[in-house]
């Protein structure tokens, strides 16, 4: 079966694995990590660099630009101006115009505050920005983002880091209904069953950190969120059955011995 | 008070040009260009942004702006993150 490629904003990516790059046991196992996930794009955070302490890895020794697409996030940020910011200081560093955008709400559950990402999408995207904001699952919030020019939306599945899963399912087939952007399951995951969930859901990609930084094998749960994502993407495609009440035998039930 | 950074030369403490670096006060012994303060902290200009006095510097001028008494420099660079 043919599957359309994942476009966003006009750029083509291999796979619909986005990862990321913290909290990792080390530079090393990240890497690896990487490499078996398949994924083509990363995301990384913006920070001061440390001036009395210069001995330690850069981050971008253990990320080959040649073959990874890098998204440098605003996590952290608590206000439109902070985001704001952090993305134009991102755009100088690197490479590209592309900001996945976080404006948090709150320390406990650092949910997005909806008010302050909308604004700061409408910013960014007037100065030139590939704007993709991590959201609330909320398909009005998804479809203000998509009016303010956000090139992809990005709902959480749930709270940052705390591998509950897809906590609102009938949520993100609303918002994928909606939506005439990319739709990225961004947060949440805890296992490959949440990714795979989240691709047969209708979602065109899905981001993860701690899934698979945090796993006791960060290598082997990178793999096995590659083959997840493709497994959901193909369970989509494919036309899954129609759920019944009652058993339908899936053995004939004619010519049965002996009677 | 800073306890690196610093090359002085045989000026009075005066003649030291106080700065803020990422948050921290920080001594020069004269105003040097964004360039020359990336290269004495040992920074690779092509992985960073700089912003001073709050505006965000193309990497072509680093060579050409200098840093003064008073300034505020961010160097900034990607770290781990999701």
């Amino acid at each position: 079966m043919v599957d359309s490629p994942f476009v966003i904003a006009g750029r083509t990516f291999r796979s619909r694995l986005i990862v990321g790059t913290g909290k990792y046991p080390s530079n090393a196992v990240m890497a690896h990590a990487h490499e078996a996930s398949g994924a083509d794009m990363v995301t990384v955070a913006v920070r001061r660099v440390n001036i009395t302490d210069r001995s330690r890895e850069s981050l971008l020794d253990f990320i080959d630009p040649t073959r990874m697409f890098i998204l440098p996030n605003t996590a952290g940020c608590y206000t439109a101006d902070e985001a704001v910011r952090t993305a134009h200081l991102a755009r100088e560093a690197g490479l590209s115009n592309w900001v996945k955008l976080e404006v948090i709400g709150d320390e406990r559950t650092l949910f997005p505050d909806n008010e302050a990402l909308i604004d700061a999408t409408r910013r960014l995207v007037r100065d030139g920005f590939v704007v993709l904001p991590y959201t609330n699952d909320d398909p009005i919030a998804c479809r203000k983002l998509e009016d303010a020019g956000a090139a992809a939306v990005m709902p959480l599945g749930a709270p940052i880091g705390s591998g509950l899963g897809i906590q609102n399912v009938n949520n993100m087939r609303i918002i994928r209904e909606f939506a005439r952007v990319p739709m990225i399951v961004d947060a949440g995951v805890g296992t490959a069953s949440d990714a795979a969930l989240a691709m047969e859901l209708g979602a065109d990609g899905v981001l993860m950190n701690t899934a698979i930084a945090g796993a006791t094998e960060p290598v082997a749960m990178a793999a096995a969120m590659k083959h997840a994502v493709v497994a959901g993407r193909l369970a989509l495609l494919a036309g899954r059955i129609p759920r019944k009440m009652y058993a339908s035998a899936s053995s004939p039930v004619e010519g049965l011995v002996g009677r | 008070m800073p306890r690196f950074g610093a090359v002085r030369s045989g000026h009075g403490p005066s003649a030291l040009v106080q700065i803020t670096l990422n948050g921290e006060q920080f001594e020069l012994d004269q105003s040097v260009s964004v360039s020359a303060l990336l290269m004495r902290l040992e920074i690779d200009p092509r992985r960073v942004a700089v912003e001073h006095n709050l505006a965000i510097l193309k990497r072509q001028r680093f060579s050409d702006v200098l840093v003064h008494e008073g300034d505020t420099v961010e160097i900034v660079n990607f770290v781990g993150g999701g």
